[in-house]
């Protein structure tokens, strides 16, 4: 970029020191819908590859919950579970609030609900 | 030579290479002008429900039958931030139809699925064109995808890649492992940034609409109503009205980890106070106090509800955190733009 000068790279100054990591973007305590079943887990290791946020933790072939509050209930998880072990919030939705408000209208209204424009 | 009457060659793609399958479009790992222009129509929302490619297989460089094959979405802008980082490499790109929706959306909408990349797998004649059997995926399309079962599905094994195109020399070079990093979601600054525009254009019309309103409403008085105070009024609220907008839409994003609290609708609320004092700053001496409250509480509440809409375009707010967070601040930036606006229509009676 033409901010970049031989040697001092200002974008990346900017964007990788000055930002925070996601890791402390923090959402509301307690709010997700997750669980998962320790009894039926067989440690395959699935849910640590394929969550954004790395809140799984395989320890001798049993996955543990270790950051539950940093779940965005995308549903990965759930989905490359081979044994089911894991239950994450069903619900349809991309979790927009247009398209929570939308549905919310459709229910008093009586209507399908619209979506969400994404 | 592989002209077809009725058919245009895409400009992206550099020529064709032969396969067991049939020629198979070779594209450039560089972006175009157009490729460009594309880029910003998609980030403005001029052309970006209908910016996708057509799904199929595809290749960067010269691959083989060892080649790596990369699954990605239809939505050109994927597409292209997929090839751009893949200068250097021989792959194959497996195309597959996500209605032009990127990765996440679609694999959270279900079109990004197990099924559909089978019925691509076929389509593409795959198994014909590699002597391997494993699809790379990216791993934002995790939410869709069940690798276990698109083995059983179309006999190719899936493996997650790394979360960002960037990253996938990296992941290629380290003999397809992904580090912490590759594997977690970011949203950096400049990853917020480029959100705002279409945000923006979205706004455009339900803006121009409210403005209207606005100076319809302003121009009522002690004596009845004034084509004169519509317009003058009218365009102090317009221009506090605008400026709540940018607070939610512009000022939240960028500011986004900096912001007090963690409740989107109260960032907003909060960004509508400078608005308000500087509202109070300038018009005070024109509108009065009742007036200038109702704009402050306006600005206020326009500004939190902005900021809440934001939340959909995040990865890190769950759903069940949208609606909690929702229920609070809907009912609150109601009242405060009802208030508001009960202020600001009582204005000119108690000036």
């Amino acid at each position: 970029m033409f901010w970049n000068f031989p040697g001092i790279k200002l974008d990346s100054y900017f964007f990788s020191l000055r930002d925070k990591a996601l890791k402390e973007f923090r959402y509301i305590d307690g709010a997700p819908i997750l669980r998962l079943d320790k009894a039926v887990c067989i440690g395959c290791g699935m849910c640590e590859v394929v969550c954004p946020h790395r809140i799984f933790k395989c320890i001798e072939k049993k996955a543990s919950i270790v950051d539950y509050d940093a779940c965005m209930e995308c549903g990965a998880c759930a989905m490359n579970c081979p044994v089911g072990a894991i239950f994450v919030n069903p619900d349809d939705g991309c979790g927009c609030a247009r398209y929570i408000l939308n549905s919310w209208l459709a229910k008093v209204t009586g209507k399908k609900p619209s979506g969400c424009g994404c | 030579m592989h002209e077809q009457a009725g058919y245009t060659i895409a400009s992206f793609v550099s020529g064709f290479i032969a396969s067991p399958a049939g020629p198979v479009p070779q594209v450039a790992a560089i972006l175009s002008w157009s490729d460009h222009w594309g880029t910003i129509g998609a980030r403005i929302g001029i052309q970006r429900d209908q910016y996708t490619i057509t799904p199929g297989l595809y290749c960067v460089g010269r691959p083989d039958g060892n080649s790596p094959v990369f699954v990605t979405a239809n939505y050109k802008l994927t597409f292209d931030a997929l090839r751009r980082e893949l200068g250097g490499v021989d792959v194959w790109i497996l195309v597959v139809d996500t209605r032009g929706i990127n990765v996440w959306c679609a694999a959270g909408k279900g079109t990004f699925s197990t099924e559909e990349i089978a019925y691509q797998v076929q389509r593409a004649k795959l198994m014909d064109v590699v002597n391997h059997r494993e699809l790379i995926l990216p791993q934002y399309g995790a939410p869709g995808v069940s690798a276990l079962k698109l083995k059983n599905a179309c006999g190719f094994k899936g493996t997650f890649g790394p979360i960002r195109a960037r990253d996938i020399k990296r992941f290629l070079e380290s003999g397809q492992a992904a580090d912490e990093a590759m594997r977690s979601a970011t949203f950096k600054l400049k990853e917020r940034a480029v959100l705002i525009p279409l945000e923006l254009f979205l706004l455009l019309k339900p803006l121009i609409l409210t403005l209207a309103g606005l100076m319809l409403l302003s121009g009522f008085g002690p004596d009845i109503y004034s084509l004169d105070r519509a317009l003058h009024r009218g365009g102090t609220i317009g221009l506090v009205t605008i400026a709540g907008v940018l607070a939610g839409t512009v000022l939240v994003p960028l500011l986004l980890p900096w912001i007090p609290g963690r409740q989107f609708w109260f960032k907003g609320l909060l960004f509508g106070i400078p608005v308000g004092i500087f509202t109070i700053l300038r018009f005070l001496p024109f509108v009065g106090w009742t007036a200038v409250t109702g704009m402050f509480l306006w600005a206020m509440s326009i500004s939190s509800y902005l900021a809440m809409n934001f939340t959909g375009s995040t990865p890190y707010t769950s759903l069940s955190g949208v609606k909690i967070e929702m229920r609070k601040g809907l009912a609150i930036q109601l009242i405060t733009a009802l208030l508001g606006l009960s202020c600001w229509l009582a204005g000119p009676f108690f000036l």
